[in-house]
């Protein structure tokens, strides 16, 4: 039997009176990779987004229940958020490196945590970089500025950054959807790679992508959690007539 | 009449004004630099001044231009900084905010005299710093630090928040993430804006009159010294820059080539804020380069 890493119980979320989500049931085994779908403004990044916190940078939102990581209660007063972001990352839509150089993107984090040792550095930008699958394209240009990269290097470089400060639990929102079909695939298998190590949690409107790298898949729609299962079952044997019809393309 | 012909007038009218404010441009431009280059020479660029004889330079005064703007710079960044960011990356929408940028909005929009009168009142007068570079350098603080403010939360506003979001998902604070992705990012876009308020400030005479004062005592370029009078570093001394010496000149000058040191002068804070400007697009362009390609 697998820990439970993360669960959600009965979590409501609000903007001012606007419910976006009406009490998700959510829980998520160590390792392997659950995918989030469901139609636009459903609820997915919103859910998404309070599993590290970063709902709590918009104004006026509130929120109940309660989202444990290990058994800590995540929204606790005495809770870390810049804690809680390190072990529970996020890469997103828009590949965001910062203007600076490869290298230094990799290791923002772990510099700005205080690390110096250069040999130490050097070898988590590899390792990071391996493990997201771009080292070979961008070892030869380490020192040079992450922007000038494609899209998808890009985003495997982010994700990168994200590997870097070894966080537990890795949050995705939709990373392929503004890239080209060859580096959504890369991506794919960036995200296989990491599978056995990670816990990971993505958004994808695409569901071909859900079924072809997800282990579980969760359906959401109108801010409720409608069904959670293993995803061959969520896309060959549904229990629920609304999760039929979203996959089979009748909505959405 | 169909759309077209209008649309056509339309971009004719247009492209008319356009040229028409080119063109006066380049005639003032041209007339500065025409009757005033030939005035220059090393001479006049770093000789004192003479009252009464011809044959005088503006060195002084273009030094204490340059003191001042220092100094000026010197105290209004942090602030014009620590206030940009404040707004920008802290400050709630509420109504506190709104005032501080309606306070900041009218500051900036206040004539330079304004500035240069209160400065005289509260600086000179008031707190007995007398006509002095300090004085002055607190007036043009007045008249810098709302367009210096104004123009560093344009430069954060051009980074994306998309950026903000990837600094805190990777565990920075809320500090780390302004202190170390947001302004390094912004860096560029910074300069360019400091460098061209350097040039409106270089250029202010009204703020500078009553509070610099309007007399250029002989420097010693050999005692630096601040405490001194006579030191160039001493920031007690009166101090009169290029454009108050300009409108001076103009409205009192006797000595008998004052019409051509008059054009010399303006020649050379021309040129001094158009390399401003020139500076401003080089460095940015250059430094942008560098933070996002190879
Ligand atoms: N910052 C916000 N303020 C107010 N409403 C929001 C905000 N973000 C999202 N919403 C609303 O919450 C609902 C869920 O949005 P979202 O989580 O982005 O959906 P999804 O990611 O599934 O497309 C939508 O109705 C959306 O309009
Ligand atoms: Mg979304």
């Amino acid at each position: 039997m697998k820990e439970e890493i993360l669960t959600t119980q009965d979590l409501h979320l609000y903007y001012g009176d606007k419910e976006a989500l009406k009490g998700i049931n959510l829980n998520f085994d160590e390792k392997g990779i659950t995918a989030l779908i469901g139609p636009s403004g459903c609820g997915k990044s919103t859910y998404l987004r309070t599993l590290n916190r970063m709902n709590d940078l918009i104004p006026n939102v509130t929120i109940t229940g309660t989202i444990k990581f290990k058994g800590d209660d995540l929204y606790a007063p005495s809770a870390d958020t810049v804690q809680i972001r390190k072990e529970i990352g996020m890469v997103f839509q828009q590949p965001n490196p910062f203007p600076f150089s490869i290298y230094d993107n990799v290791i923002y984090g772990l510099r700005i945590a205080g690390e110096k040792d250069k040999e130490k550095l050097d070898a988590v930008v590899e390792k990071s970089l391996r493990q997201a699958a771009v080292w070979d394209e961008v070892k030869d240009h380490l020192h040079e500025s992450a922007l000038a990269l494609s899209g998808g290097q890009q985003q495997r470089v982010c994700i990168a950054r994200v590997l870097a400060v070894s966080p537990e639990i890795i949050l995705l929102d939709e990373p392929t959807s503004a890239l080209d079909p060859v580096s959504s695939s890369q991506i794919e298998a960036t995200l296989l790679n990491l599978r056995h190590d990670y816990t990971i949690i993505i958004v994808t409107h695409n569901l071909q992508q859900a079924s072809r790298i997800a282990d579980r898949t969760a359906f959401f729609m109108n801010g409720e959690l409608i069904e959670v299962d293993q995803t061959k079952n969520i896309f060959m044997n549904p229990a629920n007539k609304q999760t039929e019809d979203y996959i089979s393309g009748r909505f959405g | 009449m169909n759309s077209k012909t209008q649309n056509k007038i339309a971009i004719g009218g247009l492209y008319g004004i356009a040229g028409l404010v080119v063109l006066i441009l380049l005639a003032l431009l041209g007339y500065i630099l025409v009757s005033g280059v030939p005035q220059l020479s090393w001479h006049f660029l770093t000789a004192p001044g003479k009252a009464f004889l011809k044959g005088g330079g503006v060195g002084i005064q273009l030094y204490n231009s340059f003191y001042l703007l220092i100094l000026a710079m010197l105290i209004s960044f942090p602030i014009a900084l620590g206030a940009a960011i404040y707004l920008y990356e802290y400050a709630k929408d509420n109504w506190v905010t709104t005032t501080i940028r309606t306070a900041i909005e009218i500051l900036s929009s206040l004539p330079s005299v304004v500035v240069g009168l209160f400065g005289f009142l509260f600086f000179v007068v008031k707190l007995h710093l007398g006509f002095s570079i300090l004085s002055g350098a607190f007036a043009l603080t007045f008249f810098n630090l709302p367009l210096l403010t104004r123009s560093i939360e344009d430069s954060l506003r051009t980074i994306s928040d998309v950026q903000r979001e990837g600094g805190l998902a990777l565990g920075l604070s809320r500090w780390e993430t302004v202190t170390r992705v947001i302004l390094p990012a912004a860096v560029p876009s910074i300069l360019t804006g400091v460098i061209l308020s350097a040039g409106r400030v270089f250029g202010e005479a009204a703020a500078l009159i009553y509070t610099a004062g309007q007399s250029a005592p002989a420097l010693d370029f050999t005692d630096w010294n601040p405490f001194n009078i006579s030191s160039p570093l001493n920031p007690m001394r009166p101090a009169e820059t290029l454009a108050v010496h300009i409108w001076k000149i103009n409205s009192e000058g006797i000595m008998p080539d004052a019409k051509a040191i008059s054009s010399g002068s303006s020649a050379v804070l021309v040129i001094a804020i158009l390399l401003f400007n020139f500076a401003a697009r080089y460095l940015g362009k250059r430094l942008y380069k560098r933070l996002t390609s190879a």
